[in-house]
């Protein structure tokens, strides 16, 4: 089996300086993969360069993902082809409603796949449903993108656009961070929701709390701008309980 | 014949043509004026050629080269018929949906044919200023030259000497025209380059209230020169709501001036929305003269390529306890240069005055730019008054933001702009217009009914 997304020794640097220093990593199809590590360990560059975040310089690697170069994509392309970045700060679009932006989006990754766009009736029958899934409140779709809304408001909407957007591999940047617990399972139900076999997620996370209501199959450790230690979900929990420092020792940081 | 004077040396020429058209005209509406304005033109011509164009010494011009427009011989646009519009024009020249009162001026005149005014309650006057003053109409007469400051601008100057035709509106004490009054303004190319000075008189009587919409609009790649003033009167508790899109051809000159007066509790909204022209100056001046008026001037500027546009406003606080907002926007792309400058006088007698103005820009590119000078002059001390402006970028991050869910880079960049447009395009009441400046902005054709946005409360 071909897998989903292949990293391999993957070299990134921004304004000169080299954050990511070789990173592997595959996800299959299906899998969860959960990412930890220490602040400016290189978590969120990484989901960054999945997604085309154009600042960063690839230096050397590759980024493979379902047989297609990713480095070559625009990041329009990128999210055409399947691949969902959920935003550690998702931006404010102060006059455009929740509903034109989404619906824009949808319609350009239709276009992008020679499917019609959906009309007005289709799209909203598809917006209501994906709406219940995150107990959303349906005047929030004609608020301004984001603006004004709590930091679990602004969250639950980046889950709620990727279960309507449906995308393949699904990279989730922080998605816990700032939220109580209350938003926390509302996101993590979400998020469960949309895990299937036909689906790849990567979740970035600084705390293990995240990884109780999303179970992932593999926790990769990130320090340093290297995956030093990768295994199953128990990694999750003896960092919880050991704290990043004897990471940053091996990774000589 | 009366001497020019200048900061620069012009072309004697291009002021011969003037002088000689007004010659012209002077003779071709001796008998259709009264006396008084044909006075009033003549002293406005002597005004003109003493105070010259004006030169970058000049703190109001300090960022606009008029120097090219004083170069080039302009010669007073003739009388056209709808038989000159290109096809479609007029449809591109309006707003659509606006029109029920609709009044239409080819090359600065009246336009009988093209018009339809509408039914008008008793004692209203919509219609060509020209026949108002040729039926010496005393409110027609009375008013012109009072609100614009021809005195010390040379090109309100230019335009009060060729004061001939243009709108007239006046609404009595009480009456409310509910539907906005639409006035189109269509430049015809001809074979060398043509001015035209379109001259607007609004007068609205004690508690009467109006709406109207001027729209201007050209041809692309012909040099010609729109050189408008209206002037607006709002009486004791009037409402005036003063709205002017400007959509001049690519190589046009557009200089235009809105000159307000404002009575005790009257409220007037002056909107400006520029989009066109190779070159376009708008001033509005608000003189609040009476205790308790509002006044709100909003400004959105987006222009392109090597497009220039220059936005001055004075408000005038004259007297206590009124209010102003101001909002200006100005979006730059390519190579486009904007200029603001917002004057706020707070007189002394002025107590309690509440004047807030914001002026906020944005680049496009990293060759646009902007000029902007707040000036604050506060005479009287129990005040609360405010000013900021800003020029900014989009931040790449927000670009991403929208590419990452599927979004072209230039339509991120069209929804990021609207969004830094969207508060001042909100303010505009007539929906019409505000849909049409949201196509113009978003760059699209329409602008599907999804896009409204509640308000949070």
């Amino acid at each position: 089996m071909t897998p989903m997304l292949e990293i391999k020794n993957l070299h990134a640097s921004i304004e000169g300086n080299e954050i990511l220093h070789g990173i592997d990593l595959t996800v299959n199809t299906g899998e969860v993969h959960a990412i930890m590590g220490p602040n400016g360990s290189g978590k969120s560059t990484l989901a960054q360069i999945i997604a085309g975040r154009e600042v960063y310089e690839v230096t050397q690697g590759e980024v493979i993902f379902s047989g297609r170069n990713l480095l070559e994509l625009k990041p329009e392309e990128r999210a055409c082809e399947g691949i969902f970045l959920a935003f550690q700060y998702p931006v404010e679009i102060p006059g455009v409603s929740n509903t034109y932006f989404l619906k824009a989006a949808v319609n350009a990754v239709r276009k992008y796949r020679g499917e019609e766009a959906l009309d007005a009736m289709d799209f909203l029958a598809l917006m209501r449903g994906k709406m219940k899934l995150l107990g959303m409140d349906e005047e929030l779709m004609n608020r301004s993108v984001n603006e004004g809304f709590s930091g679990g408001e602004k969250k639950r909407n980046e889950i709620f656009q990727m279960a309507v957007l449906d995308p393949k591999l699904a990279v989730l940047d922080e998605t816990d961070s700032g939220l109580d617990i209350d938003a926390l399972k509302v996101v993590a139900n979400g998020v469960n929701a949309l895990r299937g076999p036909g689906r790849g997620i990567i979740a970035v996370t600084h705390y293990q709390r995240l990884l109780n209501y999303i179970v992932p199959d593999f926790v990769h450790v990130l320090a340093g701008g290297r995956i030093v230690k990768s295994g199953g979900k128990e990694l999750a929990l003896e960092l919880e309980e050991k704290g990043y420092s004897w990471i940053d020792e091996k990774a000589g940081v | 014949m009366v001497e020019v004077m200048s900061d620069k040396p012009v072309s004697e020429y291009a002021i011969r043509v003037y002088l000689a058209d007004h010659e012209r005209s002077d003779k071709a509406v001796e008998h259709h004026i009264p006396p008084r304005i044909r006075a009033l033109r003549r002293s406005a011509l002597e005004r003109f050629c003493a105070l010259g164009f004006p030169s970058a010494k000049r703190e109001e011009w300090r960022f606009t080269n008029v120097a090219p427009l004083a170069n080039t011989p302009f010669h007073l646009a003739r009388q056209a018929g709808a038989g000159h519009l290109p096809p479609g024009a007029l449809d591109k020249a309006g707003v659509k949906g606006l029109g029920a009162r609709r009044l239409v001026f080819l090359n600065g005149r009246y336009d009988t044919r093209l018009s339809s005014p509408g039914e008008m309650p008793a004692g209203v006057r919509i219609g060509s200023l020209m026949a108002n003053l040729a039926h010496a109409d005393p409110q027609a007469e009375g008013r012109l030259g009072e609100s614009a400051p021809w005195h010390d601008h040379s090109f309100v100057a230019l335009n009060t000497a060729f004061i001939g035709d243009g709108a007239f509106i006046h609404v009595p004490r009480g009456v409310v025209i509910e539907e906005p009054i639409l006035l189109i303004f269509i430049s015809i190319a001809a074979e060398h380059a043509v001015v035209s000075h379109p001259r607007n008189l609004i007068i609205a009587e004690r508690e009467s209230q109006v709406c109207v919409v001027e729209s201007y609009y050209g041809p692309s790649g012909e040099t010609y020169f729109t050189n408008a003033v209206t002037e607006i009167f709002a009486g004791e508790g009037a409402r005036v709501g003063h709205y002017k899109l400007q959509r001049e051809g690519d190589r046009a000159w557009h200089m235009a001036t809105v000159g307000i007066r404002q009575e005790r509790d009257s409220a007037c909204e002056a909107h400006s929305a520029a989009f066109g022209a190779g070159f376009s100056r708008n001033d509005v001046t608000a003189v609040l003269g009476g205790a308790g008026c509002s006044a709100v001037l909003n400004g959105l500027t987006m222009i392109s390529g090597s497009q220039f546009a220059d936005n001055h406003t004075r408000i005038d606080h004259a007297q206590p306890r009124c209010e102003s907002q101001e909002l200006y926007k100005g979006i730059f792309d390519e190579r486009a240069r904007g200029v603001f400058n917002g004057r706020i006088i707070v007189r002394q007698d002025a107590q309690k005055t509440s004047a807030m103005q914001t002026n906020k820009n944005l680049l496009l590119t990293g060759t646009a730019m902007v000029n902007t000078n707040p000036q604050l002059e506060i005479f009287a001390d129990d005040v609360k008054c405010s000013h900021g402006a800003t020029v900014g970028r989009i931040d790449d991050e927000h670009i991403f933001y929208l590419r990452a869910r599927g979004i072209s880079f230039d339509e991120a960049r069209s929804i990021m702009t609207y969004a830094f447009a969207n508060d001042v395009i909100r303010r505009i009441k007539p929906a019409p217009l505000r849909v049409l400046c949201e196509q113009i902005v978003l760059a699209v054709q329409d602008v599907p009914a999804d896009f409204i946005v509640t308000e949070e409360k």
